[in-house]
């Protein structure tokens, strides 16, 4: 609930959401609620997935945590920051490529120091760091068309790394990958995640996905998107997507979502054409 | 080169259908690009002209009215001297004075080349930046957008009489007529091209902290320019037919000169032969802005590949 009173959290805390709350082309005819009364409390070094059904809100709920759009309704902290423009501490990955097409890998994966003026070299070597850290130093000089869909998310992930965020937000990153390509990257971004100790907030509507990834699941309602449970997943990392454990809690979240979709579909078919 | 294989395989296939030194010789220049592209563009000019000459030599096409290619073509020295129209007519001058047939033409076309050049140029760098400007700040878009869009459909011959109540006569008017007659819709191609870029890109630009300035010098510029150079390629051929009716009118010499010349002393040799010439030129400008695509934008796939292989 957005309340008057002051809200009670630490400065510590990577994100706070309190009454957050978001209604596209507000005060039109076409308005829509996105997202409704949302209460969030994201520890620094925490794997948190939004689960949810398509158009459930989860992703609005990403870019107003980024500051690229402004909340309707109720207010965002970071580290004891209000969130009201884009920062660099809390770095934004797309679902689809996003690298310029017209920079090479280490230009891309250093635009950001570009933007402050860094010297070439001190971004050379940026670049050449965070790309170790994501197993592309070979791919330094290539152009992004040169690459794979994967090569191109890792990139994209490196970029994010050499701001040295304390944030990384991820929309759907991994959704235009094969399963297999998948299934690698997820292994991979455990692992940056371990090694950057940044608190991640990654977007899916894959249950696998959120099983095998998240220290807790948020798990959405549809529209308006409002937070239906927030599961803990408490399985030991690494995980063994296998175990009687897992199959349980996929089959807990299944049950949940589709009250979900019965419920959006529902609504859809009571839509007058 | 897919084409030229495939022909080669055809004629392979055909086997004796086809003499096997033609398909040897289709098989040998598979590998050689340019040589089936320069050999591709003989046949289809050959191809033109042919049915013409087919016509002429039916009886169907008079020669005093469309003279075909090997008759506009052959008499090039009487032709070519028509070209020097800034000093042919002056009072002194005898017909066999000044430059040669073959210095007239280089000179009238260097100066048109000149006029479409500059022109084109002048015209690119106005309205990239009138329609970065207007994407750029808010009130300059309402308050020039809809000028430029009410202006957008004047033809050019409409500002014929402008271009001549400001400038009189001479290379100012005619670039003029080049500029305004290309500003307008480079404008609203330039903000159609803004409008088109990935929000993505954008986003990922303004998470990095960049600020208004670097997002569109950095990012929006950049990822504009693919699409803003194939606007420069269309717009080029309409440089080229603008040139022509500016020059037709009071500029000292130049292709429209030319034509007009061939118009009031009843040539169409002359008229044939200066459209002649101006389709190479045409065609050469085109050719030289697609190398220089190919060069400037090496990030932008090759579509052309895919739907040849539909």
């Amino acid at each position: 609930m957005a309340s008057d009173a002051a809200p009670h959290f630490s400065s510590r805390d990577a994100v706070v959401c309190r009454g957050v709350g978001k209604t596209w082309a507000a005060g039109t005819k076409r308005a829509h609620e996105a997202l409704r009364d949302v209460d969030l409390d994201i520890a620094p070094g925490e794997f948190v997935v939004f689960l949810g059904p398509s158009g459930c809100g989860k992703s609005t709920l990403l870019y107003l945590i980024s500051g690229l759009e402004d909340a309707t309704e109720g207010k965002t902290w970071s580290f004891g920051d209000l969130v009201e423009t884009p920062s660099p501490q809390r770095s934004l990955i797309f679902q689809e490529t996003s690298l310029f097409p017209w920079l090479t890998v280490w230009q891309n994966v250093s635009f950001g120091l570009a933007i402050r003026g860094a010297s070439q070299d001190e971004r050379r070597a940026v670049a050449a760091e965070a790309l170790q850290r994501v197993g592309l130093s070979a791919a330094i000089d290539k152009r992004p068309d040169e690459l794979s869909g994967g090569m191109r998310q890792r990139v994209a992930v490196a970029r994010a790394l050499a701001m040295r965020p304390k944030v990384l937000l991820m929309d759907e990153p991994f959704a235009a990958l094969d399963v297999q390509t998948r299934a690698r990257m997820q292994d991979f971004l455990l692992d940056v995640w371990r090694d950057s100790g940044a608190s991640v907030l990654f977007v899916t509507h894959h249950i696998d996905e959120a099983v095998a990834l998240a220290d807790r699941v948020v798990v959405f309602t549809s529209r308006p998107g409002r937070i239906k449970t927030i599961m803990p997943i408490s399985l030991p990392r690494p995980r063994n997507l296998f175990s009687r454990e897992a199959e349980a809690l996929r089959i807990q979240l299944t049950e949940l979502l589709r009250d979900e979709v019965d419920r959006a579909f529902a609504e859809q078919e009571a839509i007058p054409a | 080169m897919a084409v030229v294989t495939r022909d080669g395989d055809v004629g392979a296939a055909a086997g004796a259908s086809r003499p096997a030194a033609v398909t040897r010789l289709f098989a040998s220049m598979a590998g050689l690009d340019w040589l089936s592209k320069v050999w591709w563009m003989c046949l289809s000019v050959g191809l033109f002209a042919g049915i013409w000459e087919l016509c002429w030599a039916l009886g169907w096409a008079d020669a005093q009215l469309l003279p075909p290619p090997h008759i506009f073509l052959s008499n090039f020295g009487e032709q070519g001297k028509f070209f020097n129209t800034a000093t042919r007519w002056q009072v002194g001058n005898s017909a066999d004075e000044g430059p040669s047939a073959f210095e007239s033409v280089m000179i009238t076309v260097a100066a048109t080349t000149m006029r479409v050049f500059v022109g084109l140029v002048l015209a690119s760098v106005l309205a990239i930046s009138i329609g970065v400007a207007v994407r750029y700040w808010h009130v300059f878009d309402k308050l020039v957008l809809p000028t430029v869009t009410l202006l957008s459909p004047v033809s050019p011959i409409a500002w014929l009489p402008v271009a001549i109540f400001m400038f009189g006569i001479g290379n100012a008017p005619a670039i003029f007529m080049v500029v305004v007659a290309l500003f307008f819709h480079m404008v609203l191609a330039t903000i159609a091209q803004i409008d088109g870029v990935p929000p993505n890109l954008i986003n990922v630009a303004r998470t990095m902290g960049a600020s208004k300035p670097q997002i569109y010098g950095r990012v929006i510029v950049p990822a504009i320019l693919p699409g803003m150079l194939q606007v420069l390629r269309m717009n080029l051929f309409g440089a080229w037919m603008v040139v022509l009716i500016a020059e037709s009118t009071g500029v000292g010499y130049g292709m429209g000169q030319v034509i007009m010349l061939a118009r009031n002393t009843f040539n169409p040799s002359l008229v044939f032969f200066t459209i002649a010439v101006i389709g190479v030129l045409g065609f050469s400008f085109d050719w030289l802005l697609r190398l220089a695509q190919r060069r400037l934008l090496y990030w932008l796939p090759d579509t052309q590949e895919k739907l040849r292989g539909l």
